[in-house]
């Protein structure tokens, strides 16, 4: 802009040097410490294991040939999805009504009361599985309401230490999660909508069936897809609450065999085979998304709109 | 139908809210045994909790680590917002699906890549310890935190009024000066926004600390190693406090990100 320009300046100010500019700090930061990362992992699982168990870098497919032929690893798999989908049930059973109710019923409060539904989020994750242990436990406080009021006489205990704790704790856990999507969804839907539905006289449930149940189905999907990905993930709560029955779950069989059993080749295998269903399994609920979603979101920016729309709720 | 929802809604509510009360409540407790009757009364774990040197040690590490995250964070997540935002170049959505990646993927995937790689690059977990709980740890949070600050950032930028820097350019202003005294302003409650998410999801980060840390745990880990020696009353109290610290942490950052000055859309 003065007169002294030199040819730098004239060089920085090409469009083309500015973005390579602009880019060099984050695309290099994020090659270097997630996209070498990842590849590293990929390359671990395709890594040969010695018979020192020293990792030797020659290429085999040995850990994932392993892995599909040990009937532990795929059964494994397989039963960690199932808790997954169980989870992922039970909490939009218990989402969806807490968010239409919140987005269609309440009308003194409502910013606050949805503040009060996501504020757990933010506690410990650590605290909030936990928890469960002393509610659960032999002697935990079901255990002493049932035995006061005459219904047993032992305590229970399969409550704690078993598939059912860890289903429990982290339904718990992503209820808030799968509501904040669907949340925002329900909001979205204009009261004009249903009004013009309920003017064609259509009844409550035909307007909940074809007005309001298609609307939010790209919030339910995203709330789904979040619980689903974040509990097959989990390794805290199947170990803090699982008993015999943790070590079934996928991500337990990572840490261990990234810790003691020391195989980071099958360890990066079942890792590589995890993110593989989980990468496919967004892809196919963005898919389906953008079939009903007029914005389309991803569900990652999704992920956080929905924390941002605390701030937005508060606002409006 | 109405009072099945609202029954419904209650229940949940009492779902969500009950186990972390019961949490508070047996932070009283007056007895080592953490059983049915409760029996209230007592600050003595929290008196536990302040003579604990390796809890105290856990809280130092876990907000050094979180301060770091937040620096880190920013520093890449800011001019990557803005790279988004502003220039076009060939593997961008590339970038912007890798950047997204610690945030939609499980926790534990990004925490053993992250180990296979600073174990490749020979990167000590505890270099660095003591003055910081370890360098893969701190890059590792920082770096999995960079989708936070972009999300946060790239969604204020997209609704920002781009005339006001236009404006500022035709009145002879260089790129710094319009940056720091019209972009800048626009978007401070966002960073600030985006830096207490950061700091708050750091000190609460599991799977990626589990397999990247050194000698020194962080608070999670800390109480991680108290409940695998079987529950200590003393986890109760350091619950509540964290609740307690939790809910002050996300009034503070509902209210700043309803801050009249970013509603300029």
């Amino acid at each position: 802009m003065t007169a002294g320009a030199t040819w730098l300046d004239r060089f920085r100010s090409k469009p083309r040097v500015r973005t390579a500019l602009a880019a060099a700090l984050p695309v290099g930061w994020v090659t270097t410490f997630l996209f070498l990362p990842y590849l590293l992992l990929l390359m671990h699982s395709l890594w040969k294991l010695d018979d020192n168990q020293m990792i030797v870098h020659q290429w085999t497919l040995a850990s994932y040939r392993r892995l599909f032929t040990t009937a532990v690893y795929p059964s494994t798999i397989w039963f960690s999805a199932k808790i997954a989908l169980s989870v992922t049930l039970l909490s939009l059973f218990l989402a969806f009504p807490l968010a239409y109710l919140l987005a269609f019923k309440v009308k003194r409060h409502k910013n606050l009361m949805y503040m009060a539904v996501i504020i757990p989020l933010w506690v410990s994750y650590l605290v909030r599985a936990y928890a469960w242990k002393i509610i659960l436990g032999q002697e935990g406080i079901l255990n002493g309401l049932l035995a006061q009021a005459g219904l047993i006489h032992r305590p229970l205990e399969f409550l704690l230490y078993s598939k059912w704790a860890v289903i429990i704790a982290l339904t718990h856990i992503y209820t808030p999660f799968t509501l904040m999507p669907i949340y925002a969804v329900l909001e979205a839907i204009p009261n004009s909508l249903k009004e013009a539905s309920q003017d064609l006289y259509a009844g409550r449930w035909n307007t909940f069936r074809h007005v309001i149940l298609p609307l939010s189905l790209p919030g339910v999907l995203a709330g789904c897809t979040f619980a689903f990905v974040l509990s097959m993930g989990d390794f805290i709560a199947p170990q803090l609450l699982g008993g015999n029955d943790s070590a079934l779950m996928v991500s337990n069989v990572v840490v261990s065999l990234f810790g003691v059993a020391y195989n980071w080749p099958l360890g990066a295998a079942v890792s590589v085979v995890m993110l593989v269903i989980v990468v496919s399994l967004l892809t196919l609920a963005n898919r389906l998304e953008r079939r009903f979603n007029y914005r389309g979101e991803t569900a990652a920016a999704r992920k956080t709109d929905a924390l941002a729309a605390i701030a937005t709720e508060a606002r409006a | 139908m109405n009072r099945f929802l609202w029954s419904v809604g209650i229940g949940v509510f009492i779902f969500i809210y009950a186990p972390l009360l019961v949490v508070v409540l047996y932070s009283f407790h007056d007895s080592r045994i953490i059983a049915w009757p409760l029996q209230l009364g007592t600050f003595q774990w929290y008196g536990v909790l302040f003579q604990d040197r390796g809890m105290l040690d856990a809280v130092a590490a876990s907000l050094k680590l979180a301060a770091l995250a937040v620096v880190i964070s920013l520093g890449v997540g800011v001019p990557g917002a803005f790279l988004l935002d502003r220039h076009e170049f060939p593997g961008k959505t590339l970038f912007q699906r890798l950047v997204l990646m610690p945030l939609i993927l499980p926790g534990i995937i990004t925490g053993v890549s992250l180990l296979t790689f600073f174990t490749f690059i020979g990167l000590p977990l505890s270099s660095g310890f003591p003055a910081i709980p370890g360098w893969p740890v701190v890059l590792g949070h920082g770096t999995a935190l960079v989708s936070v600050v972009v999300t946060q950032v790239f969604a204020r930028l997209q609704r920002l009024d781009r005339f006001q820097e236009e404006a500022s350019m035709d009145l002879y202003a260089n790129g710094w000066w319009t940056f720091w005294h019209v972009t800048l302003p626009n978007i401070r409650t966002a960073l600030l926004g985006a830096a207490l998410l950061v700091f708050t999801l750091s000190l609460d980060e599991i799977a990626v600390t589990f397999f990247l840390i050194g000698r020194q745990n962080t608070i999670p880990l800390q109480i991680w190693g108290l409940l695998r020696r079987g529950i200590t009353p003393e986890v109760n109290a350091i619950s509540t406090l964290i609740f307690l610290v939790s809910v002050i942490v996300i009034v503070v950052w509902a209210r700043l990100m309803h801050d009249p000055e970013g509603a300029n859309t």
